[in-house]
């Protein structure tokens, strides 16, 4: 992919523009008296990807995978407990680096729509400016004038919007200003958290449209979460799929919807419902109750759900290894000589 | 449970220890001397140096309180400097007549309060609501040591069937009919105000709880009406309980205006001859053991909040 | 899958509020208190026992201070006093007005001090991490475990009567439940996502303050403040009632209250008058309170 070297550009185009090692959060579970107590709620345990520059990368799980807990920790918004992020070649935080406040102005976040994403007490200009006048110093008056120029950008009507209030919007006119928000910095790579899951499958499609604009004129990078397997298929060029805390599948888009090799990749990709009214689920591709994310199951976390678990599975987190050109896969049947029964006698998109 | 207990406790116990400090320390916020007081003018510095040590003043101010607050703790809250009795006596006992005032005035006030509140809220919009909340935001902005005068008016002045003043008898319970009725517009006046602000609590809790669905699902699933009302109060009674403790406190500590008015000697009139006299040990003990006593009903309702709903044990 | 990549123009959407002026939360909130008739008759009820109470020199027919032995305890009606007199022959009319100047200074400047105190605090203990929140809610603690006329009256006993002092202690009695309130709201809103949205945005934390958190915190903390004014005008009223507040001569209804207490054999509808001014001024607070409440708790669409 061909994409413009923006003029902050540090790292030239083989340099990814975020790579994220090793990223681990832990919160202490409710309840737990006086952190005297030794549950934790391993939200994000040891998480590895990258991003090259212009790409999308969709992240996918189900609720309480730690998708949006990533998400905050890349921005620093929660402060990681061990791990690296590397912005463009530096690392965030670390001496020599960047600072986590040069770090935010060159990524942003579109939040999920919900009404408590926009100050209720501020037009939505106010919005739009706040962030320009208060990290970058802009005066007032030029702050507004840019803000109605990126209203015009995500298609509303400066003359219409700037002085009216988010109560007064729907839901998709919300979204709009939230990625105006989020462009109003400037920055080179945007996080999107579940921004369209909250609308309406049409305006859903028109925000999508808008984002896929946008990122093409700005020259923009994407990390893309969400739940929604088919917006992430369409949005996506290399998909992550996270499960409790732990990234299980990586790989282009293509290679993880055509060929899945994780058993829960695979059992995500059969619970999606097919317009085919010929092919129906029978039986729930996936068996047994989610674990308790304060004491996950030892070794491989998806094994109390899998149909191939075995002894090793147990006692034995399996990595992250990459099987066939930039696919990764975390399970042992994949890997050969893990101790698993299947390993080494599947290829990648067995089923 | 027994974590969040134990965790109120400890709670109960800082605060306990803060309420010490502020009550001992009120007395050094006086300008002057506290000796003072208790001498004339032109003693002889002798004299003075004496008590002072005497008393313990010389010594540094947390050694005072350290020796008070063991004192305290074996019951011994110290000598009125005015009638050389021992404090926690005299205090029992005034504290024990306030005690026959506030246990009526609370009883009435917040079962009226409940009753008109839920009362209210079931008849939402119509007359009986709208009375209600005259009602109740009259109790609550009028000075009730003003309403006892206009009771005493009405009722012992213009047409006397009632008593002015007093107790009726030597102090304690009423025995007799005659005492009783001197009960009778002191508790009214004192319950006035918590009625006011429990009745509006419990009025806005079950708005509340009715605009939500369930008890429309309970009446569906067939519950009588009567049923369907108790879940409700079930369901109001964490809040009504939380302001409920709230009251209790007000009428004891808050006592004393209406005492002041119906010359009742109970534990407000105490403090109030206390301060009048700058009787420092009375002082300090009565505002301690008020206090203390505000605070032990809080974690009661805590405890009892935490028993009814469940979501509150954090 | 319908390919969504056929609609590739950025879309202007139609303007869906016809030409309708964009409209803030305050002058909503303004124009739905202007539309309850109730609070706008408080609030007329309100202004006129403020005006009379700046105007009173002129709406006063006597001296407050001004007494005569002849005129002791006259009732209503009386020409020339048309309220009567008090104990020492002074008008009560008179004394009531001016008195209206005391008690509404009483009433709403320890609330308006405790306000800007305890907000401040409250908002610090709301934003500052666990251990600046936990020392200053536990001081808070310590001080709510009085009930209030308590506090008041045991801080007046011991630092002496007189104006200053009742406005000191009623402004101690006041600061913990306004922190306590501020903290709440605080810790509230700072969850809310345009607040995080904010952080996002680098800007430094006075200006997410100044900008995101403190107009969402205002309007609870006003609603709060009008009705702990009633109150301060009870409790005032109450601590020189006791003595411990204002001195005489000076007018002021708990004073008053308390001087005619006596009276209340002979000439008891004068005796009840300072009362009645007592209850109107709460009162109408109160109602003022309730009113700007219900006006704010819009249910806005989501």
């Amino acid at each position: 992919m061909n994409v413009p070297l923006s003029s902050d550009d540090r790292g030239g185009t083989a340099q990814p523009l975020l790579i994220v090692r090793d990223l681990k959060k832990h919160f202490p579970a409710k309840g737990s008296f006086w952190r005297l107590s030794r549950d934790k709620v391993q939200a994000v345990d040891g998480v590895s990807f990258s991003v090259a520059k212009g790409q999308t990368v969709g992240v996918v799980g189900e609720s309480g995978c730690g998708k949006s807990t990533t998400a905050r920790l890349l921005l620093h918004l929660i402060e990681p407990d061990a791990g690296e992020v590397i912005f463009d070649g530096e690392g965030v935080g670390a001496p020599g680096g960047i600072g986590v406040r040069d770090l935010r102005l060159q990524m942003q976040m579109v939040f999920q729509d919900s009404y408590s994403s926009l100050n209720p007490r501020a037009t939505i200009a106010d919005i739009i400016a706040f962030g320009p006048r208060m990290a970058k110093k802009v005066p007032s008056r030029q702050a507004h004038d840019r803000a109605g120029g990126l209203l015009e950008q995500v298609g509303l009507q400066p003359s219409l919007f700037a002085r009216r209030y988010p109560h007064e919007l729907s839901g998709g006119q919300r979204q709009r200003i939230n990625i105006a928000r989020a462009l109003a910095l400037e920055p080179r790579m945007l996080i999107l958290d579940e921004a369209v899951s909250a609308l309406d499958k049409s305006v859903e499609a028109q925000i999508l449209n808008l984002l896929a604009d946008l990122r093409r004129d700005l020259g923009l990078t994407y990390l893309f979460i969400s739940h929604d397997l088919n917006v992430v298929r369409h949005v996506s060029d290399r998909v992550v799929v996270m499960y409790l805390g732990r990234i299980v599948e990586a790989g282009d888009v293509g290679a993880i919807f055509r060929r899945p090799s994780h058993p829960y990749t695979q059992a995500l990709l059969r619970a999606m419902p097919s317009m085919d009214p010929d092919r129906r689920t029978e039986a729930s591709p996936l068996t047994g109750d989610p674990p308790n994310p304060i004491n996950p199951p030892s070794g491989c976390r998806f094994r109390t759900r899998c149909a191939f678990a075995e002894e090793v599975c147990a006692r034995v987190s399996p990595a992250l290894d990459d099987i066939a050109g930039g696919h990764q896969v975390a399970c042992h049947m994949m890997v050969p000589g893990s101790g698993h029964s299947r390993a080494g006698t599947i290829c990648a998109g067995h089923d | 449970m027994a974590q969040f207990i134990v965790l109120r406790l400890l709670h109960t116990i800082l605060i306990l220890f803060g309420v010490s400090i502020v009550a001992f320390g009120l007395i050094h916020l006086i300008p002057g001397n506290p000796l003072d007081i208790l001498l004339p003018p032109e003693a002889p510095k002798e004299v003075v140096e004496r008590l002072k040590v005497e008393f313990g003043f010389d010594k540094p101010l947390y050694i005072q309180y350290l020796a008070w607050l063991g004192r305290v703790l074996q019951g011994n809250l110290g000598t009125s400097v005015f009638t050389g009795l021992r404090v926690t006596g005299e205090l029992l006992s005034a504290l024990g007549n306030t005690f026959v005032l506030a246990i009526p005035a609370a009883l009435l006030g917040f079962s009226l309060g409940t009753t008109l509140g839920t009362l209210a809220a079931f008849n939402h919009g119509r007359l009986l609501d709208k009375l209600f909340s005259v009602i109740a935001i009259l109790g609550i902005s009028m000075p009730h040591y003003w309403l006892g005068i206009a009771l005493v008016i009405v009722f012992a002045v213009l047409n006397p069937v009632l008593p002015a003043a007093g107790m009726g008898g030597d102090g304690g319970f009423p025995v007799n009919w005659d005492e009783a009725r001197h009960l009778i517009l002191p508790v009214i006046t004192l319950s006035m105000i918590p009625m006011g602000v429990i009745g509006r609590i419990v009025r806005s809790t079950v708005l509340e709880i009715l605009s939500q669905e369930f008890p429309t699902a309970l009446q569906a699933k067939g519950l009588q009406h009567r049923q369907m009302v108790w879940h409700v109060l079930k369901n109001a009674a964490p809040p009504a309980l939380a302001v409920m403790g709230l009251q209790l406190g007000f009428l004891l500590g808050g006592s004393i205006l209406v005492e002041t008015v119906f010359n009742w000697p109970g534990s407000g009139q105490f403090m109030n001859l206390a301060i009048f006299r700058r009787d420092i040990p009375v002082l300090q003990g009565t505002v301690l053991v008020l206090a203390s006593f505000f605070v032990i009903i809080n974690l009661l309702v805590d405890v009892l909040q935490a028993l009814i709903d469940p979501r509150i044990r954090r | 899958m319908a390919d969504v990549s056929t609609i590739l123009q950025p879309i202007i959407l139609p303007d869906t509020s016809a030409g309708a002026e964009p409209r803030s939360y305050w002058s909503t909130v303004g124009e739905r208190l202007v539309h309850d008739r109730i609070t706008l008759a408080v609030g007329a009820v309100l202004l006129c026992v403020i005006l009379l109470a700046i105007f009173a020199p002129w709406a006063a027919t006597h001296d407050p201070l001004q007494g005569s032995v002849l005129r002791r305890l006259k009732p209503v009606g009386t020409p020339g006093f048309f309220l009567g007199t008090d104990e020492i022959g002074r008008d009560i009319w008179s004394r009531l007005v001016y008195g209206g100047r005391l008690s509404l200074i009483c009433g709403v400047t320890p609330v308006a001090l405790a306000t800007l105190i305890g907000g401040t605090l409250g908002l610090v203990a709301g934003i500052g991490g666990r251990v600046v929140n936990m020392a200053i809610m536990r001081v808070v603690d310590v001080f709510y475990a009085f009930p209030s006329v308590l506090l008041a009256i045991a801080i007046c006993g011991v630092i002496g009567a007189g104006i200053g002092n009742t406005m000191l202690s009623l402004m101690i009695v006041f600061t913990p439940p306004i922190v306590r309130v501020t903290e709440s709201l605080t810790a509230q809103v700072k969850n809310r996502d345009f607040v995080e949205a904010a952080r996002a945005s680098a800007a430094p934390l006075h200006a997410i303050i100044r900008h995101q958190i403190l107009p969402n915190v205002l309007g609870g903390m006003l609603v709060y403040a009008t009705s702990l004014v009633g109150i301060s005008i009870i409790l005032s009223a109450g601590l020189s009632f006791l003595g411990l507040g204002v001195t005489p001569p000076n007018p002021e209804w708990g004073l008053m209250l308390n001087a005619l207490r006596q009276a209340i054999f002979v000439n008891p509808i004068v005796a009840a008058l300072p009362g009645l001014a007592i209850v109107l001024t709460s009162l109408c607070f109160n109602l003022l309170s309730d009113g700007l409440r219900s006006a704010m708790d819009i249910k806005l669409p989501s």
